[in-house]
């Protein structure tokens, strides 16, 4: 133990020292006297006293320094016996013969340093030979001071290029060997002499007689005098840890000049952004744990030491690596959150420091400096849990700007997550704005890195987070809403064409919401109103200006899509001119750029269906679009798709809930050119493939037919659908009939249905009566 | 007792960010034995987590969908049902019973779920049943207004299916069921 111990030190170096003095006063005079047993006696036993327990290493040294010199001298006498005729291998052997080991190796190690002078032997062999016994001394201050004293003696006699030593069986690579095994060795022995240190500190911190007084007053500064003076890096920043982990954190509160002030003492090399780090971390740890403590934080004024203690070191150490700095700030930072959350102007403060000292850097690329500010920018996050907050904080943004490319996007994802996890509503432009810019990395190329080769997948997930930021941007106010749309088109437009497909939809569709909403208001088109103001009008308006980016842009069908969900907004709000506008465009779409058949029945099918609701068209602009919608429907690639797009257009002709809506002739044209088609389908199948197809495109139509039966077409009349009915029976009883189960099954259903339908009785059962299946 | 899902018209993440957290919390993986999805998810990650819930997942391609492999109809045999699924705005006009019950015809089946409207319904008519699950999200819909999620869960047993709809209403999670039994396993007249 240090303290009580250190007299009883003294008292066993005095000792030490003594017992050493005794018997290298009677190995000299053997040595003068050549006799060579009586001098390997006293030497062993002079050597006796290094294998004390009792003292530190520090005293040991002392000891062990004495001892060394007279080994010097024992040394030079062996040489001499080598020169008079001695065998140096009957020396070595004779050595071996010492009572404990410990003496015996320092014989040994000196014995084997005069052999490989003598090259009687291959260095290489003796320097294995004595590395290895030297493991025979585990305890780890004996067993270093060995080691030790075998580099010393062996120093000069490494098979190294050039050396005498270097012979066909010694070379370099025996000498690094050597010397690394030496060293992998001692660093053992080093690494449990420091547990040994450490457990020491940990006893003091047992006591329970030390309390805090005692620990100001006595404890710290003895400890620290030792860890300053002992002017070892590895041992301080080791001492350093074990006194932040070992005693209590009120303790660390209250003393926090005194273990501030011995930072600066400490050697220059000690890793001392780590040591501070980890004393924040604690602190932090601790303020976090309870509420109760965190009045003591203010009082010892713990933020502003910190701050300063991180000062000075970043100022001593001007080559400090970036990622230090910043792991330094990231401490500090994560340490006012937990201490003074409500101090944004810390926070604040913090992140301003940082910002100072990485300027002039420019982007920064070290992947380790990049980690750690993500980590600094995402503590103000997690602790807040509302990116807003963290956004009144000035320097946040600036922090950003050092970021390159690829990490500003991490940085943006987290920020994204962190908003869709909270479920956080941004709600006025100005944050929308503020927000677009800390994320800009994902919302545009930027101009310093050209087309950043990022994986397809990657991409994608990357803009559809951006889309899902999209749905979180809200303001009940129209005004409000219609300034961050404003906004973020804005933003959005600067993505080129690869990210418009992804963000064009989701602000189209909050648009839309708009627009509904100030429907639901009941603002009418006064024409002597605020032209300012928001209104369904303007945003179609805006709206149409987007959709036209995409369409040039490779997504021609989204573009189609979007317009006809206008265009049927519009129609709810009474804007006939607008829907009409947004129709044509979308049939523009359909004509120059939709060319997959695939895509274009879904197309048609979405403009039937569209239209076929549309219930603002004057007369002459509905029959202009239906007419179109029928011919394209018309002009489909293949039969079928044909036969089923047109027969889809009678619905357009029939719209329910209007009576003036109601065109029964209309329908049939268009029930009847649906049959032509799917007659001429049948003849080219027997044409090509020698069989007629299936029936199912009868069946559907007949279906049809029966749809606008019932609804009282007076042009669907029974004899029309009788007469259906035998062409299909007529068709699947043919010779070059196909069969085909799912049209039987279809038909099936059909009989069934009719049959259903006459037993209703009423008016529907009269209806139905006089058809016959 | 076999528990089918229908759910649809997810619209994520152009009209809706996420599927609601209290949907989330209830649909467990592992308690469902067959999710049939009406379309319009749109994108894969939806399609993963739907696979999280229950590898046996059906569906049909929505016009939104950013997959364009999945089939435009699809039929599957559960029990003593048979059941259709399409998204629904091939079926023109739009929410149409009488149109959507021709394609119940075409299809033959029992049950047909569709989606397209974002408005649940349920309904019986001679031919079987028509269900429509809703939007998962509440998704904006140029069709219906004031849209709230939902979704359907249907429990098959032998000749019996009880549909159970939960909606989203007000931040609180509301169900109502209704039951329908098949006759015999020959006529589909429900």
């Amino acid at each position: 133990m240090m303290l009580d111990g250190t007299e009883d030190e003294e008292k066993f170096l005095a000792a030490g020292i003594a017992g050493l003095q005794q018997n290298s006063f009677y190995m000299h005079r053997a040595l003068d006297s050549n006799n060579l047993r009586d001098a390997l006696k006293y030497s062993a036993q002079m050597l006796s006293e290094l294998r004390t327990s009792k003292l530190s290493p520090h005293k040991y040294y002392e000891l062990y320094m004495r001892a060394f010199d007279q080994l010097r001298k024992l040394e030079m006498f062996f040489e001499e016996e080598t020169r008079r005729g001695c065998s140096i291998i009957d020396l070595y052997e004779l050595v071996q013969h010492a009572g404990n080991i410990l003496p015996r190796l320092y014989l040994l190690c000196t014995v084997g340093s005069v052999y490989i002078k003598s090259k009687e032997a291959p260095a290489k062999d003796v320097l294995k030979d004595l590395v290895e016994m030297c493991r025979g001394i585990q305890n780890p201050v004996r067993g270093l001071f060995l080691r030790s004293y075998l580099s010393q003696v062996s120093k000069d006699k490494l098979p190294d290029i050039g050396s005498e030593y270097e012979g066909d069986a010694d070379t370099v690579s025996d000498a690094v060997e050597f010397v690394l095994q030496n060293f992998t060795e001692m660093n053992k022995l080093w690494v449990r002499m420091q547990h040994q240190v450490g457990k020491n500190l940990h006893v003091l911190s047992q006591i329970e007689g030390v309390d805090l007084d005692m620990y100001k007053d006595v404890v710290l500064p003895r400890v620290l005098e030792q860890v300053v003076n002992c002017k070892d890096e590895l041992a301080q920043f080791y001492l350093m840890d074990c006194i932040i982990q070992v005693f209590p954190d009120e303790y660390h509160l209250q003393t926090l000049d005194v273990l501030l002030g011995a930072y600066p003492q400490l050697q220059p090399s000690v890793d001392i952004k780590t040591v501070l780090s980890q004393l924040m971390e604690r602190l932090s740890n601790y303020a976090a744990s309870s509420a109760e403590v965190l009045p003591e934080f203010l009082q010892v004024e713990a933020f502003s030491k910190l701050s300063n203690a991180i000062g000075k070191v970043i100022e001593a150490q001007p080559d400090m690596a970036t990622a230090g700095v910043v792991t330094l700030y990231s401490s500090l930072l994560t340490f006012t959150l937990h201490v003074h959350p409500d101090r944004l102007d810390y926070a604040d403060q913090v992140l301003g420091a940082c910002v100072k000292n990485l300027s002039g850097k420019g982007k920064i690329e070290d992947k380790k400096a990049t980690k750690q500010i993500v980590a600094l920018l995402s503590a103000p996050l997690e602790k807040y849990n509302d990116i807003m907050t963290a956004l009144k904080l000035s320097n946040y943004p600036r922090v950003m700007e050092f970021l390159d490319i690829p990490t500003n996007k991490v940085m943006a994802t987290v920020i994204i997550q962190s908003i869709m996890k909270n479920a956080t509503r941004i709600s006025t432009s100005d944050k929308v704005e503020a927000l677009f810019e800390l994320i800009k990395g994902l919302i545009k190329d930027s101009d310093a890195t050209p087309n950043d080769e990022l994986d397809e997948d990657d991409f994608k997930e990357e803009q559809n987070s951006v889309a899902r930021l999209i749905q979180m941007l809200y303001n009940e106010d129209p005004e409000e809403m219609f300034k961050i749309i404003e906004t973020v088109r804005k933003h959005i437009l600067t993505g080129g064409p690869k990210r418009l497909p992804f963000t064009v939809p989701p602000l189209m569709f909050s648009s839309l919401k708009l627009v509904r909403q100030l429907q639901g208001q009941g603002q009418e088109e006064n024409p002597f109103g605020d032209d300012s103001a928001t209104s369904p009008k303007k945003i179609f308006q805006l709206l149409n200006q987007t959709i036209e980016t995409l369409s040039g842009v490779l997504a021609p069908e989204l573009a189609l899509q979007l317009c006809l969900q206008c265009a049927e907004a519009a129609n709810d709000c009474e804007l006939e001119p607008v829907a009409y506008e947004f129709f044509t465009q979308a049939y523009i779409l359909y004509e120059e750029e939709i060319s997959d058949s695939r895509a274009q029945v879904t197309a048609i099918h979405l403009i039937i269906g569209t239209l076929q609701r549309m219930h603002v068209f004057g007369v002459e602009n509905r029959d202009t679009l239906t007419h179109k919608a029928t011919g394209y429907s018309a002009k489909l690639l293949k039969k079928p798709d044909q036969c089923r797009a047109v027969y889809a257009c009678s619905h357009l002709f029939w719209v329910d809930d209007h009576d003036n809506m109601k065109d029964g002739e209309r329908v049939l044209l268009c029930l009847k050119r649906a049959l032509r088609i799917a007659n001429a389908a049948q003849q080219m199948a027997n044409a090509a493939r020698g069989n007629t197809g299936s029936v199912m495109l009868f069946i559907e139509i007949l279906n049809k037919y029966l749809y606008f039966f019932e609804k009282g077409n007076p042009q669907v009349t029974v004899a029309a659908i009788q007469g259906l009915i035998e062409l299909i029976m007529n068709e699947m009883q043919s010779d070059t009939a196909t069969s085909d189960p799912s049209a039987d099954a279809f038909l099936a259903t059909t009989m069934r249905y009719i049959q259903f339908q006459k037993q209703k009785g009423g008016t529907v059962g009269e209806k139905y009566e006089p058809i016959k299946v | 007792m076999v528990l089918v899902l229908a759910l649809g018209d997810m619209h994520i993440p152009h009209r809706a960010p996420d599927i609601p957290a209290k949907f989330k919390s209830m649909l467990v993986p592992g308690k469902i034995q067959h999710i049939i999805c009406t379309g319009n998810l749109c994108i894969k990650e939806v399609h993963d987590y739907l696979k999280t819930l229950c590898p046996d997942l059906h569906i049909t391609r929505g016009e939104y969908d950013e997959d364009s492999r999945y089939p435009e109809t699809k039929t599957l045999t559960i029990g003593q049902f048979k059941l259709g699924l399409c998204h629904g705005h091939q079926v023109i006009p739009w929410g149409d019973l009488d149109s959507l019950a021709m394609l119940q015809r075409q299809l033959d089946v029992d049950i047909l779920v569709t989606g397209h409207t974002h408005q649940f319904t349920a309904y019986k008519h001679e031919g079987g049943v028509v269900i429509n699950p809703g939007s998962a999200t509440g998704a904006y819909s140029s069709i219906t207004y004031d849209v709230n999620p939902s979704f359907v869960l249907m429990d098959i047993d032998a000749l019996r299916v009880v549909v159970y709809v939960y909606e989203l209403i007000d931040g609180e999670v509301k169900v109502d069921k209704i039951d329908f039994k098949k006759t015999s396993t020959s006529v589909p007249a429900l």
